[in-house]
Protein backbone atom coordinates (compact mmCIF):
# COMPACT_ATOMS: atom_id res chain seq x y z
CA UNK A 1 0.00 0.00 0.00
CA UNK A 2 3.05 2.60 0.99
CA UNK A 3 4.27 1.98 -2.67
CA UNK A 4 0.97 3.52 -4.04
CA UNK A 5 0.80 6.42 -1.37
CA UNK A 6 4.08 7.33 -1.36
CA UNK A 7 4.38 7.40 -5.22
CA UNK A 8 1.12 8.36 -6.27
CA UNK A 9 2.16 10.87 -8.38
CA UNK A 10 4.43 9.13 -10.52
CA UNK A 11 1.76 6.47 -10.31
CA UNK A 12 -0.90 9.26 -11.84
CA UNK A 13 1.70 10.71 -14.21
CA UNK A 14 2.12 7.07 -15.58
CA UNK A 15 -1.85 6.34 -15.73
CA UNK A 16 -2.45 9.16 -17.57
CA UNK A 17 0.16 8.86 -19.97
CA UNK A 18 -1.69 5.59 -20.57
CA UNK A 19 -5.06 6.91 -20.90
CA UNK A 20 -3.46 9.78 -22.99
CA UNK A 21 -1.31 6.74 -25.77
CA UNK A 22 -5.12 4.96 -25.27
CA UNK A 23 -7.26 8.10 -26.06
CA UNK A 24 -5.03 9.51 -29.41
CA UNK A 25 -4.31 6.12 -30.57
CA UNK A 26 -7.92 5.13 -30.36
CA UNK A 27 -9.28 8.34 -32.10
CA UNK A 28 -6.41 7.70 -35.28
CA UNK A 29 -7.10 3.79 -35.67
CA UNK A 30 -10.87 4.90 -35.65
CA UNK A 31 -9.82 7.24 -38.35
CA UNK A 32 -8.10 5.48 -40.32
CA UNK A 33 -10.16 2.41 -39.74
CA UNK A 34 -12.65 3.63 -41.02
CA UNK A 35 -10.76 5.03 -44.16
CA UNK A 36 -9.44 1.61 -44.90
CA UNK A 37 -12.67 0.55 -44.63
CA UNK A 38 -14.09 2.29 -47.09
CA UNK A 39 -11.47 1.49 -49.23
CA UNK A 40 -12.06 -1.78 -49.10
CA UNK A 41 -15.41 -2.09 -50.50
CA UNK A 42 -14.82 1.12 -52.72
CA UNK A 43 -16.36 -0.53 -56.24
CA UNK A 44 -12.89 1.02 -57.13
CA UNK A 45 -10.82 -1.82 -57.69
CA UNK A 46 -7.03 0.41 -56.88
CA UNK A 47 -8.50 1.43 -53.86
CA UNK A 48 -9.85 -2.73 -52.77
CA UNK A 49 -6.50 -3.66 -53.14
CA UNK A 50 -5.06 -0.49 -51.24
CA UNK A 51 -7.01 -1.38 -48.44
CA UNK A 52 -5.97 -5.20 -48.46
CA UNK A 53 -2.86 -5.08 -48.27
CA UNK A 54 -2.96 -2.25 -45.49
CA UNK A 55 -5.38 -4.77 -43.54
CA UNK A 56 -2.97 -7.84 -44.25
CA UNK A 57 0.18 -6.65 -43.44
CA UNK A 58 -0.11 -4.85 -40.24
CA UNK A 59 -2.46 -7.46 -38.90
CA UNK A 60 0.66 -9.62 -39.49
CA UNK A 61 2.89 -7.81 -38.19
CA UNK A 62 4.29 -7.95 -34.71
CA UNK A 63 3.74 -4.48 -32.82
CA UNK A 64 7.03 -4.67 -31.12
CA UNK A 65 8.53 -4.61 -34.83
CA UNK A 66 6.18 -1.94 -35.66
CA UNK A 67 7.34 0.53 -33.06
CA UNK A 68 10.82 -0.69 -33.90
CA UNK A 69 10.71 0.98 -37.19
CA UNK A 70 8.64 3.71 -36.27
CA UNK A 71 10.49 4.98 -33.20
CA UNK A 72 13.95 4.34 -34.48
CA UNK A 73 13.27 4.32 -38.50
CA UNK A 74 11.37 7.67 -39.35
CA UNK A 75 13.95 9.70 -37.65
CA UNK A 76 16.42 8.38 -40.50
CA UNK A 77 14.46 10.09 -42.89
CA UNK A 78 14.99 13.46 -41.08
CA UNK A 79 11.31 13.50 -39.45
CA UNK A 80 12.05 13.97 -35.51
CA UNK A 81 8.73 13.87 -33.48
CA UNK A 82 8.35 13.42 -29.54
CA UNK A 83 8.68 9.63 -28.90
CA UNK A 84 4.66 9.93 -27.78
CA UNK A 85 3.25 10.88 -30.93
CA UNK A 86 5.84 8.41 -32.93
CA UNK A 87 3.70 5.72 -30.28
CA UNK A 88 0.23 7.44 -31.09
CA UNK A 89 1.11 6.75 -34.87
CA UNK A 90 2.89 3.15 -34.40
CA UNK A 91 -0.71 1.84 -32.05
CA UNK A 92 -2.87 4.19 -34.26
CA UNK A 93 -1.90 2.19 -37.58
CA UNK A 94 -1.47 -1.15 -36.31
CA UNK A 95 -5.36 -1.13 -34.34
CA UNK A 96 -6.51 0.25 -37.74
CA UNK A 97 -6.09 -2.79 -39.62
CA UNK A 98 -7.97 -4.38 -36.77
CA UNK A 99 -11.04 -1.86 -36.62
CA UNK A 100 -11.31 -2.07 -40.40
CA UNK A 101 -11.76 -5.47 -40.94
CA UNK A 102 -14.67 -5.13 -37.81
CA UNK A 103 -16.10 -2.05 -39.70
CA UNK A 104 -16.11 -4.03 -43.43
CA UNK A 105 -17.71 -7.24 -41.50
CA UNK A 106 -20.17 -4.47 -39.99
CA UNK A 107 -21.24 -3.10 -43.49
CA UNK A 108 -21.39 -6.84 -44.69
CA UNK A 109 -23.71 -7.67 -42.05
CA UNK A 110 -26.44 -4.95 -43.64
CA UNK A 111 -28.52 -7.32 -46.05
CA UNK A 112 -28.69 -6.55 -49.18
CA UNK A 113 -32.23 -5.49 -49.75
CA UNK A 114 -31.86 -3.01 -47.31
CA UNK A 115 -29.54 -0.99 -49.94
CA UNK A 116 -31.44 -1.67 -52.80
CA UNK A 117 -34.75 -0.86 -51.02
CA UNK A 118 -33.41 2.66 -50.26
CA UNK A 119 -31.97 3.04 -53.98
CA UNK A 120 -35.11 1.72 -55.18
CA UNK A 121 -36.87 4.82 -53.38
CA UNK A 122 -34.58 7.06 -55.23
CA UNK A 123 -32.04 7.72 -52.12
CA UNK A 124 -28.89 9.00 -53.87
CA UNK A 125 -25.79 7.09 -52.90
CA UNK A 126 -24.95 9.65 -49.86
CA UNK A 127 -28.64 8.99 -48.41
CA UNK A 128 -28.27 5.35 -48.86
CA UNK A 129 -25.06 5.34 -47.18
CA UNK A 130 -25.86 7.93 -44.12
CA UNK A 131 -29.39 7.37 -43.13
CA UNK A 132 -30.08 3.37 -43.88
CA UNK A 133 -26.41 1.11 -44.20
CA UNK A 134 -24.31 3.36 -41.86
CA UNK A 135 -26.93 3.00 -38.73
CA UNK A 136 -27.40 -0.12 -39.18
CA UNK A 137 -23.58 -1.03 -39.60
CA UNK A 138 -22.55 0.89 -36.26
CA UNK A 139 -25.45 -0.64 -34.38
CA UNK A 140 -23.23 -4.22 -35.20
CA UNK A 141 -19.85 -3.18 -34.52
CA UNK A 142 -19.81 -1.55 -31.43
CA UNK A 143 -18.80 -4.42 -29.20
CA UNK A 144 -16.26 -6.09 -31.63
CA UNK A 145 -14.62 -2.13 -31.57
CA UNK A 146 -14.91 -2.06 -27.51
CA UNK A 147 -12.62 -5.48 -27.66
CA UNK A 148 -10.40 -4.29 -30.29
CA UNK A 149 -9.79 -0.43 -28.12
CA UNK A 150 -9.02 -3.04 -25.03
CA UNK A 151 -6.53 -4.51 -26.75
CA UNK A 152 -5.15 -1.50 -27.62
CA UNK A 153 -4.79 0.22 -24.23
CA UNK A 154 -3.15 -3.23 -23.53
CA UNK A 155 -0.83 -3.02 -26.25
CA UNK A 156 0.00 0.74 -25.51
CA UNK A 157 2.23 -1.10 -22.60
CA UNK A 158 4.99 -1.54 -25.35
CA UNK A 159 5.32 2.02 -25.67
CA UNK A 160 6.71 2.13 -21.95
CA UNK A 161 9.72 -0.31 -23.30
CA UNK A 162 10.88 2.59 -26.07
CA UNK A 163 10.61 5.25 -23.07
CA UNK A 164 7.02 6.94 -23.79
CA UNK A 165 5.92 7.78 -20.05
CA UNK A 166 3.03 5.23 -19.34
CA UNK A 167 2.49 3.09 -16.52
CA UNK A 168 4.10 0.35 -17.14
CA UNK A 169 7.45 2.28 -17.51
CA UNK A 170 6.92 3.55 -13.84
CA UNK A 171 8.60 0.33 -12.23
CA UNK A 172 11.85 1.30 -13.68
CA UNK A 173 11.90 3.99 -11.25
CA UNK A 174 10.36 2.65 -8.48
CA UNK A 175 12.36 -0.62 -8.76
CA UNK A 176 15.52 2.25 -8.38
CA UNK A 177 13.63 3.81 -5.37
CA UNK A 178 14.45 0.41 -3.82
CA UNK A 179 10.07 -0.33 -3.29
CA UNK A 180 8.88 -3.72 -3.06
CA UNK A 181 8.62 -4.97 -6.40
CA UNK A 182 5.81 -7.14 -6.51
CA UNK A 183 3.43 -4.33 -5.13
CA UNK A 184 4.87 -2.10 -7.90
CA UNK A 185 3.50 -4.38 -10.46
CA UNK A 186 0.33 -5.12 -8.52
CA UNK A 187 -1.10 -1.29 -8.98
CA UNK A 188 -0.06 -1.40 -12.06
CA UNK A 189 -1.83 -4.13 -13.33
CA UNK A 190 -5.10 -2.10 -11.23
CA UNK A 191 -4.37 0.86 -13.09
CA UNK A 192 -4.11 -1.03 -16.22
CA UNK A 193 -7.73 -3.34 -15.01
CA UNK A 194 -8.96 0.51 -14.40
CA UNK A 195 -8.26 1.22 -17.88
CA UNK A 196 -9.92 -1.73 -19.38
CA UNK A 197 -12.64 -2.33 -17.52
CA UNK A 198 -13.52 1.44 -17.99
CA UNK A 199 -13.98 0.97 -21.63
CA UNK A 200 -15.73 -2.22 -21.40
CA UNK A 201 -17.92 -0.41 -19.68
CA UNK A 202 -18.34 2.58 -21.84
CA UNK A 203 -18.76 0.22 -24.31
CA UNK A 204 -21.57 -1.82 -22.42
CA UNK A 205 -23.58 1.50 -21.48
CA UNK A 206 -23.26 2.18 -25.53
CA UNK A 207 -24.30 -1.24 -26.51
CA UNK A 208 -27.31 -1.22 -24.18
CA UNK A 209 -28.67 2.30 -25.73
CA UNK A 210 -27.99 1.50 -29.54
CA UNK A 211 -27.06 -2.28 -29.66
CA UNK A 212 -29.21 -4.72 -32.06
CA UNK A 213 -32.09 -5.77 -30.28
CA UNK A 214 -31.37 -9.96 -30.15
CA UNK B 1 -6.69 -4.49 -61.45
CA UNK B 2 -7.92 -0.75 -61.88
CA UNK B 3 -10.97 -1.58 -63.69
CA UNK B 4 -12.35 -4.68 -61.83
CA UNK B 5 -16.11 -3.58 -60.64
CA UNK B 6 -17.59 -5.22 -57.72
CA UNK B 7 -18.65 -8.67 -58.49
CA UNK B 8 -22.54 -8.39 -57.49
CA UNK B 9 -24.87 -5.55 -55.58
CA UNK B 10 -24.35 -5.08 -52.35
CA UNK B 11 -25.75 -3.05 -49.69
CA UNK B 12 -23.95 -0.07 -50.77
CA UNK B 13 -23.83 -0.16 -54.72
CA UNK B 14 -26.00 -1.57 -57.96
CA UNK B 15 -24.44 -3.51 -60.88
CA UNK B 16 -22.77 -0.76 -62.43
CA UNK B 17 -24.12 0.20 -65.76
CA UNK B 18 -21.65 1.09 -68.29
CA UNK B 19 -21.62 4.89 -67.75
CA UNK B 20 -21.08 4.35 -63.95
CA UNK B 21 -17.88 1.46 -65.05
CA UNK B 22 -16.66 4.08 -67.08
CA UNK B 23 -16.40 6.35 -63.72
CA UNK B 24 -15.05 4.12 -61.78
CA UNK B 25 -12.72 3.24 -64.47
CA UNK B 26 -11.82 6.97 -64.04
CA UNK B 27 -11.46 6.79 -60.41
CA UNK B 28 -9.55 3.89 -60.77
CA UNK B 29 -6.82 5.23 -62.93
CA UNK B 30 -6.73 8.82 -60.69
CA UNK B 31 -6.00 6.70 -57.20
CA UNK B 32 -4.01 4.16 -58.98
CA UNK B 33 -1.36 7.24 -60.08
CA UNK B 34 -2.12 8.74 -56.39
CA UNK B 35 -0.82 5.34 -54.73
CA UNK B 36 2.19 5.03 -57.43
CA UNK B 37 3.11 8.79 -56.27
CA UNK B 38 3.20 7.70 -53.01
CA UNK B 39 5.41 4.92 -53.48
CA UNK B 40 7.03 6.56 -55.70
CA UNK B 41 8.11 9.94 -52.81
CA UNK B 42 8.53 6.56 -50.37
CA UNK B 43 11.57 4.90 -52.82
CA UNK B 44 12.59 8.81 -53.37
CA UNK B 45 13.38 9.36 -49.89
CA UNK B 46 14.75 5.63 -49.09
CA UNK B 47 17.36 6.84 -52.07
CA UNK B 48 17.85 10.61 -50.66
CA UNK B 49 18.62 9.23 -47.42
CA UNK B 50 21.16 7.06 -49.28
CA UNK B 51 19.85 3.91 -46.97
CA UNK B 52 20.90 2.14 -50.71
CA UNK B 53 24.99 2.45 -50.40
CA UNK B 54 27.02 -0.34 -50.01
CA UNK B 55 28.44 0.38 -46.63
CA UNK B 56 25.19 -0.05 -45.63
CA UNK B 57 24.29 -3.34 -47.34
CA UNK B 58 27.65 -5.37 -47.19
CA UNK B 59 27.53 -6.85 -44.08
CA UNK B 60 24.31 -8.78 -44.88
CA UNK B 61 27.43 -10.65 -47.13
CA UNK B 62 29.36 -11.48 -44.04
CA UNK B 63 29.00 -14.66 -42.77
CA UNK B 64 29.29 -13.46 -38.75
CA UNK B 65 25.85 -11.26 -39.68
CA UNK B 66 24.16 -14.11 -41.18
CA UNK B 67 24.85 -16.13 -38.57
CA UNK B 68 23.77 -13.79 -36.44
CA UNK B 69 20.42 -13.34 -37.96
CA UNK B 70 19.79 -16.82 -38.52
CA UNK B 71 20.75 -17.68 -34.32
CA UNK B 72 18.02 -14.88 -33.77
CA UNK B 73 15.34 -16.47 -35.74
CA UNK B 74 15.93 -20.07 -34.65
CA UNK B 75 15.61 -18.24 -30.90
CA UNK B 76 12.32 -16.76 -31.77
CA UNK B 77 10.89 -19.99 -33.49
CA UNK B 78 12.07 -21.66 -30.15
CA UNK B 79 10.47 -19.86 -27.74
CA UNK B 80 7.47 -19.76 -30.29
CA UNK B 81 7.65 -23.77 -30.25
CA UNK B 82 7.70 -24.07 -26.39
CA UNK B 83 5.12 -20.98 -25.80
CA UNK B 84 2.53 -22.97 -28.45
CA UNK B 85 3.10 -26.55 -26.92
CA UNK B 86 3.09 -25.19 -23.34
CA UNK B 87 0.15 -23.13 -24.27
CA UNK B 88 -1.87 -25.62 -25.64
CA UNK B 89 -1.27 -28.23 -22.84
CA UNK B 90 -2.30 -24.94 -20.48
CA UNK B 91 -5.41 -24.22 -22.53
CA UNK B 92 -6.28 -27.93 -22.43
CA UNK B 93 -5.83 -27.96 -18.58
CA UNK B 94 -7.85 -24.70 -18.34
CA UNK B 95 -10.42 -25.78 -20.30
CA UNK B 96 -11.30 -28.87 -19.00
CA UNK B 97 -11.36 -27.21 -15.47
CA UNK B 98 -13.62 -24.70 -16.27
CA UNK B 99 -15.81 -27.79 -17.64
CA UNK B 100 -15.07 -29.45 -14.22
CA UNK B 101 -18.18 -30.27 -12.07
CA UNK B 102 -16.39 -29.47 -8.52
CA UNK B 103 -17.16 -26.05 -8.03
CA UNK B 104 -13.84 -25.10 -6.65
CA UNK B 105 -12.19 -26.21 -9.43
CA UNK B 106 -13.97 -24.35 -11.69
CA UNK B 107 -13.90 -21.24 -9.75
CA UNK B 108 -10.42 -21.35 -9.67
CA UNK B 109 -9.93 -21.66 -13.39
CA UNK B 110 -11.86 -19.05 -14.38
CA UNK B 111 -10.68 -16.91 -11.87
CA UNK B 112 -7.15 -17.51 -13.31
CA UNK B 113 -8.80 -16.86 -17.24
CA UNK B 114 -10.22 -14.03 -16.62
CA UNK B 115 -7.15 -13.37 -15.08
CA UNK B 116 -4.28 -13.94 -17.49
CA UNK B 117 -6.92 -12.38 -20.31
CA UNK B 118 -7.31 -8.94 -18.62
CA UNK B 119 -3.75 -8.59 -18.12
CA UNK B 120 -1.13 -7.29 -20.38
CA UNK B 121 0.86 -9.79 -21.87
CA UNK B 122 4.19 -7.69 -21.38
CA UNK B 123 3.12 -6.75 -17.89
CA UNK B 124 3.26 -10.09 -16.88
CA UNK B 125 6.28 -10.92 -19.09
CA UNK B 126 7.99 -8.04 -17.34
CA UNK B 127 6.34 -9.51 -13.80
CA UNK B 128 8.20 -12.66 -14.39
CA UNK B 129 11.34 -11.07 -15.63
CA UNK B 130 11.92 -8.50 -13.19
CA UNK B 131 10.34 -9.24 -9.64
CA UNK B 132 10.79 -13.16 -9.75
CA UNK B 133 14.44 -12.82 -11.79
CA UNK B 134 14.10 -15.28 -14.39
CA UNK B 135 15.55 -15.58 -17.35
CA UNK B 136 14.36 -13.75 -20.91
CA UNK B 137 13.83 -17.24 -22.11
CA UNK B 138 11.80 -18.78 -19.75
CA UNK B 139 10.43 -15.59 -18.52
CA UNK B 140 8.55 -14.51 -21.88
CA UNK B 141 7.46 -18.36 -22.89
CA UNK B 142 5.80 -18.33 -19.77
CA UNK B 143 4.16 -14.81 -20.18
CA UNK B 144 3.09 -16.34 -23.02
CA UNK B 145 2.10 -19.38 -21.98
CA UNK B 146 0.10 -17.72 -19.59
CA UNK B 147 -2.13 -15.18 -21.54
CA UNK B 148 -2.74 -17.46 -24.41
CA UNK B 149 -3.24 -20.40 -22.73
CA UNK B 150 -6.07 -19.22 -20.82
CA UNK B 151 -7.44 -17.39 -24.47
CA UNK B 152 -7.38 -21.22 -25.82
CA UNK B 153 -9.00 -22.55 -22.66
CA UNK B 154 -11.71 -20.26 -23.74
CA UNK B 155 -11.79 -21.25 -27.58
CA UNK B 156 -12.02 -25.12 -26.48
CA UNK B 157 -14.65 -24.51 -24.07
CA UNK B 158 -16.90 -22.64 -26.32
CA UNK B 159 -15.82 -25.61 -28.85
CA UNK B 160 -16.75 -28.58 -26.39
CA UNK B 161 -19.99 -26.68 -25.41
CA UNK B 162 -21.19 -25.98 -29.25
CA UNK B 163 -20.76 -29.38 -29.63
CA UNK B 164 -24.51 -30.65 -30.29
CA UNK B 165 -25.77 -32.39 -26.94
CA UNK B 166 -27.08 -35.39 -28.52
CA UNK B 167 -23.20 -36.53 -29.35
CA UNK B 168 -22.67 -36.51 -25.58
CA UNK B 169 -26.23 -37.71 -24.65
CA UNK B 170 -25.33 -40.63 -27.05
CA UNK B 171 -22.36 -41.49 -25.63
CA UNK B 172 -23.46 -41.16 -22.37
CA UNK B 173 -26.30 -43.46 -23.06
CA UNK B 174 -23.97 -45.74 -24.51
CA UNK B 175 -22.35 -45.75 -20.71
CA UNK B 176 -19.19 -43.91 -21.42
CA UNK B 177 -17.85 -41.93 -18.29
CA UNK B 178 -17.15 -38.22 -18.28
CA UNK B 179 -14.11 -38.62 -19.29
CA UNK B 180 -14.59 -41.05 -22.00
CA UNK B 181 -17.21 -38.90 -23.52
CA UNK B 182 -14.95 -35.70 -23.55
CA UNK B 183 -12.47 -37.20 -25.03
CA UNK B 184 -13.43 -39.29 -27.34
CA UNK B 185 -16.81 -37.46 -28.83
CA UNK B 186 -16.53 -34.04 -27.91
CA UNK B 187 -12.76 -32.66 -27.75
CA UNK B 188 -12.34 -34.30 -31.50
CA UNK B 189 -15.22 -32.66 -32.77
CA UNK B 190 -14.48 -29.25 -31.29
CA UNK B 191 -10.81 -29.47 -32.15
CA UNK B 192 -11.48 -30.03 -35.32
CA UNK B 193 -13.71 -27.20 -35.31
CA UNK B 194 -11.85 -24.72 -33.70
CA UNK B 195 -8.64 -25.48 -35.44
CA UNK B 196 -8.70 -21.82 -37.73
CA UNK B 197 -9.46 -20.36 -34.25
CA UNK B 198 -6.81 -22.16 -32.08
CA UNK B 199 -4.33 -21.86 -35.83
CA UNK B 200 -4.77 -17.93 -35.55
CA UNK B 201 -4.04 -17.56 -31.43
CA UNK B 202 -0.85 -19.13 -32.66
CA UNK B 203 -0.29 -16.34 -35.00
CA UNK B 204 -0.54 -13.99 -31.53
CA UNK B 205 1.77 -16.04 -30.34
CA UNK B 206 4.66 -16.04 -32.95
CA UNK B 207 3.62 -12.28 -33.17
CA UNK B 208 4.53 -12.05 -29.47
CA UNK B 209 7.71 -13.22 -29.18
CA UNK B 210 8.96 -10.03 -30.60
CA UNK B 211 8.42 -8.90 -26.98
CA UNK B 212 11.55 -10.71 -25.77
CA UNK B 213 13.36 -8.02 -27.39
CA UNK B 214 12.15 -5.67 -24.99
CA UNK B 215 13.78 -8.24 -21.96
CA UNK B 216 17.02 -8.31 -23.84
CA UNK B 217 16.03 -12.25 -24.84
CA UNK B 218 18.52 -12.79 -27.81
CA UNK B 219 15.38 -13.65 -30.52
CA UNK B 220 15.45 -11.98 -34.37
CA UNK B 221 14.61 -8.19 -33.79
CA UNK B 222 17.37 -8.40 -31.11
CA UNK B 223 19.98 -9.76 -33.52
CA UNK B 224 18.74 -6.79 -35.89
CA UNK B 225 18.91 -4.23 -33.32
CA UNK B 226 22.83 -5.10 -32.77
CA UNK B 227 23.54 -5.22 -36.51
CA UNK B 228 21.38 -1.59 -36.80
CA UNK B 229 23.57 -0.15 -34.07
CA UNK B 230 26.85 -0.81 -35.46
CA UNK B 231 28.59 2.13 -36.64
CA UNK B 232 31.16 0.35 -38.99
CA UNK B 233 28.37 -0.32 -41.12
CA UNK B 234 27.04 3.12 -41.26
CA UNK B 235 23.74 2.15 -38.89
CA UNK B 236 22.18 0.32 -41.31
CA UNK B 237 18.50 0.62 -39.57
CA UNK B 238 16.49 1.19 -42.63
CA UNK B 239 18.15 -1.96 -44.16
CA UNK B 240 17.76 -3.92 -41.15
CA UNK B 241 14.16 -3.37 -41.28
CA UNK B 242 14.08 -4.18 -44.72
CA UNK B 243 15.61 -7.47 -44.37
CA UNK B 244 13.93 -8.39 -41.01
CA UNK B 245 9.75 -7.24 -41.53
CA UNK B 246 9.69 -9.18 -44.46
CA UNK B 247 10.89 -12.61 -43.21
CA UNK B 248 8.58 -11.73 -39.45
CA UNK B 249 5.33 -10.64 -41.46
CA UNK B 250 5.93 -13.65 -44.03
CA UNK B 251 6.12 -16.25 -40.73
CA UNK B 252 3.21 -14.58 -39.70
CA UNK B 253 1.11 -14.80 -42.99
CA UNK B 254 2.15 -18.16 -43.82
CA UNK B 255 0.21 -19.46 -40.64
CA UNK B 256 -2.70 -17.35 -40.78
CA UNK B 257 -2.94 -18.49 -44.83
CA UNK B 258 -2.66 -21.71 -43.05
CA UNK B 259 -5.36 -21.14 -40.90
CA UNK B 260 -7.70 -19.72 -43.57
CA UNK B 261 -6.66 -22.91 -45.75
CA UNK B 262 -7.83 -24.79 -43.15
CA UNK B 263 -11.08 -23.17 -42.11
CA UNK B 264 -12.23 -23.34 -46.11
CA UNK B 265 -11.43 -27.20 -46.07
CA UNK B 266 -13.38 -27.82 -42.89
CA UNK B 267 -16.23 -26.29 -44.33
CA UNK B 268 -16.59 -28.51 -47.34
CA UNK B 269 -15.49 -31.57 -45.04
CA UNK B 270 -18.55 -33.91 -44.80
CA UNK B 271 -17.50 -35.03 -40.98
CA UNK B 272 -18.33 -31.16 -40.11
CA UNK B 273 -22.27 -31.83 -41.43
CA UNK B 274 -22.75 -33.58 -37.26
CA UNK B 275 -21.18 -30.77 -35.47
CA UNK B 276 -23.84 -27.92 -35.29
CA UNK B 277 -21.22 -25.04 -34.47
CA UNK B 278 -20.61 -21.76 -35.86
CA UNK B 279 -18.60 -22.31 -38.83
CA UNK B 280 -15.11 -21.63 -37.31
CA UNK B 281 -13.07 -18.70 -38.71
CA UNK B 282 -9.74 -17.68 -38.10
CA UNK B 283 -9.33 -15.40 -35.29
CA UNK B 284 -8.57 -10.99 -35.11
CA UNK B 285 -4.64 -11.91 -34.83
CA UNK B 286 -4.66 -9.12 -32.07
CA UNK B 287 -3.35 -9.67 -28.98
CA UNK B 288 -5.41 -8.68 -26.53
CA UNK B 289 -9.04 -8.92 -27.72
CA UNK B 290 -11.08 -10.70 -24.68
Amino acid sequence: MDVLTENFSLYGKGFLGTVELTVYSSILALVLGFLMASCRVAPVGSLRVLGTVWVTVLRNTPLTLLFFAVLLGLPRFGLVLPFKVFAVLALGCYTSAFICEVLRSGINTVPTGQGEAARSLGMTFGQTLNTVVLPQAFRSVIPPVGSTLIALAKNSAIAGAFSVTELLGTYKTLNELGYSIIWTFVWIAVGYLIITLSISALFNVMEKRWGVAR
Amino acid sequence: MTTRTAPSATALYDIPGPATRKRHRLYGIFSTALILALVGWVVYLLFDTEQFTSAKWTPFEYKGIQELLLRGLGNTLKAFAYAAVLSLLLGAVLAVGRLSEHRVVRWIATVLVEFFRAMPVLVMIFFIFVALKVQPLPALVTGLTLYNGSVLAEVFRTGIISVERGQSEAAYALGLRKTQVTTFVLAPQAVRAMLPTIISQLVVALKDTSLGYLITYEEFLHAGKLIASNLDYDLPFIPVVMVISPIYIGMCMLLSWFATWVAKRERRNPKMKAVEIAPAEPGTLLPGVQ
